[in-house]
């Protein structure tokens, strides 16, 4: 246990030490907010679709914790580079619970991340359906942010170095935010969009996130919960398993 | 008393470089014991391999009656290593790379608070304990990484050319620590360097690999013996041959000292 709250503890120390970090990363869920979210705000409402600031919010908190977290995963190629890894790699504990303790880490830092977001977002305007659901909007945003890490963490074991960054932007965070049910609606998606977006599991992460923030959802917010928890769980597995398997 | 390293017929092989070819030796409980050879003569391979984070392509190891290939829990239970390269986290303070460390070996808080501070002394990293790693000079971060290596008291220590660019004093002060930590714990050394003079002084068995090969193991004496040189450096060199040996960088040497160049602009 304590070296899972060690691990855990030296990635919120290390977040809570780079201020520019935290305020670079915020640059562009805020844009995305304000641009698209003011931006779109008139044509979606002619349309019928309602507020789109609200439909938007969840969407963005998914994406800032889709980032945060999937990078934090990443920076195991960083402790490779700069050899910290080898310290825990030669540890006489688990390297299960190594990872668990830097996923659970970087799930933290990514609720944090989409917290600042959605004060922002409440700021811009958006109103909460009901004040009892933010424990609810908590679980899903930890459990988007759990996911992610652990599959940013399953890459970056297979990774030597930084070249396969981009790659990894383009080619994983990007198509999982934009092929989701982030920025637009399900159910006026083409058939061959809905198909991806419905297998994407940031989708059921956005949909229960939404479903707590502003009570609208597309799935029943009780199969985004289930969704979520057995995703993490293949992930985590899947992150642990080759996080094992890392040489130096 | 016992072995409690044995290695069998180990290699390493990288595509078609054999790093390590077929190596066999052992070291006794309680024992100094010198890897000495020439740049990329493949010492960190087997150290790599010695420490689990490396697999063998053949052969087996024990360490401390486990099987490494098996039993890589136990086995990483019994040694502590200092790296040749560097692996602090820098944007932690000294301290908390300590304690950090301390937590990982599950050094109980007092002994570690108490080891950390006299070890910090020895390396003068005291006055700097809350201090940020990555504002640390290559030579104190050196200090600190051995520093922190010397944190737990485990069976074996593997020191990977530990006191490479210390000047002479914390060299000194360094060994010093080392060899008290064998005769008071009993805890077995495992190290590799290039100052013969330290081999000569502080080993009590050395193994001289060279081009993945061991081409000669004994006492200082009886390596002197058995190639009629007088020096320590000597031997060396009439086992090694005078050749200059090229070692290639790797990829990651090459990407840290992109990185350092790119942080200090």
């Amino acid at each position: 246990m304590s070296v899972i709250y060690v691990m855990w503890k030296r990635q919120i120390t290390k977040y809570f030490r780079s201020k520019s970090r935290i305020v670079g990363s915020l640059g562009m869920p805020i844009l995305f907010l304000i641009a698209l979210g003011f931006g779109f705000g008139s044509i979606y409402a002619k349309a019928g679709g309602g507020n789109y600031l609200e439909f938007l919010a969840p969407g963005i908190i998914a994406m800032t914790i889709l980032f945060t977290a999937t990078f934090s995963g990443i920076e195991i190629i960083w402790d490779r580079q700069f050899g910290f890894l080898k310290e825990t790699l030669v540890a006489p504990v688990s390297r299960i619970k190594i990872m668990l303790g830097r996923t659970l880490g970087g799930a933290t830092i990514a609720v944090f991340q989409g917290l600042i977001v959605l004060i922002i977002s409440l700021i811009a305007g958006v109103q909460l359906a009901n004040l009892f659901l933010i424990p609810i909007a908590l679980l899903f945003m930890f459990l988007t942010g759990l996911v992610f890490t652990s599959v940013g963490t399953a890459i970056a074991s297979k990774l030597e170095d930084m070249q396969g960054f981009q790659l990894i932007v383009n080619f994983v965070i990007m198509p999982l935010f934009f092929l989701s049910n982030a920025l637009f609606p399900l159910n006026e998606m083409p058939d061959f969009l809905r198909v991806i977006a419905s297998f994407n599991p940031l989708s059921y992460g956005v949909d229960g996130l939404r479903f707590s923030l502003t009570g609208v959802s597309q799935f029943n917010p009780f199969l985004d919960f289930i969704v979520m928890i057995i995703v993490a769980i293949i992930f985590l597995v899947i992150g642990s398993k080759l996080f094992s398997q890392i040489q130096a | 008393m016992g072995n409690i390293i044995e290695v069998k017929s180990l290699s390493k092989s990288f595509g078609d470089l054999k790093a390590v070819n077929k190596i066999s030796f052992s070291v006794k409980e309680g024992e100094i014991f010198a890897f000495l050879g020439p740049n990329g003569a493949g010492k960190s391979t087997t150290i790599k391999m010695l420490t689990t984070i490396l697999t063998p392509t053949k052969g087996s190891i024990k360490l401390n009656g486990f099987d490494v290939a098996k039993q890589g829990n136990e086995v990483r239970k019994s040694f502590g290593i200092v790296f040749q390269d560097p692996s602090l986290d820098d944007d932690l303070t000294a301290l908390e790379n300590m304690s950090l460390h301390g937590a990982l070996y599950s050094v109980p808080k007092k002994v570690l608070e108490e080891r950390t501070k006299q070890l910090l002394q020895i390396v003068e990293l005291w006055n700097r304990k809350d201090d940020l790693v990555k504002h640390f000079s290559g030579g104190m971060k050196r200090r600190l990484e051995i520093a922190r290596g010397l944190l737990h008291h485990p069976r074996v220590l593997f020191l990977d050319e530990p006191t490479i660019g210390l000047d002479p004093q914390t060299r000194n002060h360094i060994w010093n620590y080392v060899k008290d930590l064998n005769e008071k714990e009993g805890i077995t050394i495992f190290f590799t360097t290039h100052y013969m003079e330290e081999a000569d002084k502080v080993a009590e068995r050395i193994a001289i690999i060279d081009y993945g090969k061991i081409v000669g193991m004994g006492s200082s004496k009886e390596l002197k013996k058995k190639t009629k040189k007088r020096s320590l450096e000597d031997a060396f060199i009439s086992l090694a041959g005078k050749q200059i040996r090229e070692e290639e960088a790797s990829n990651v040497d090459r990407l840290r000292t992109h990185a350092r160049m790119h942080r200090k602009r």
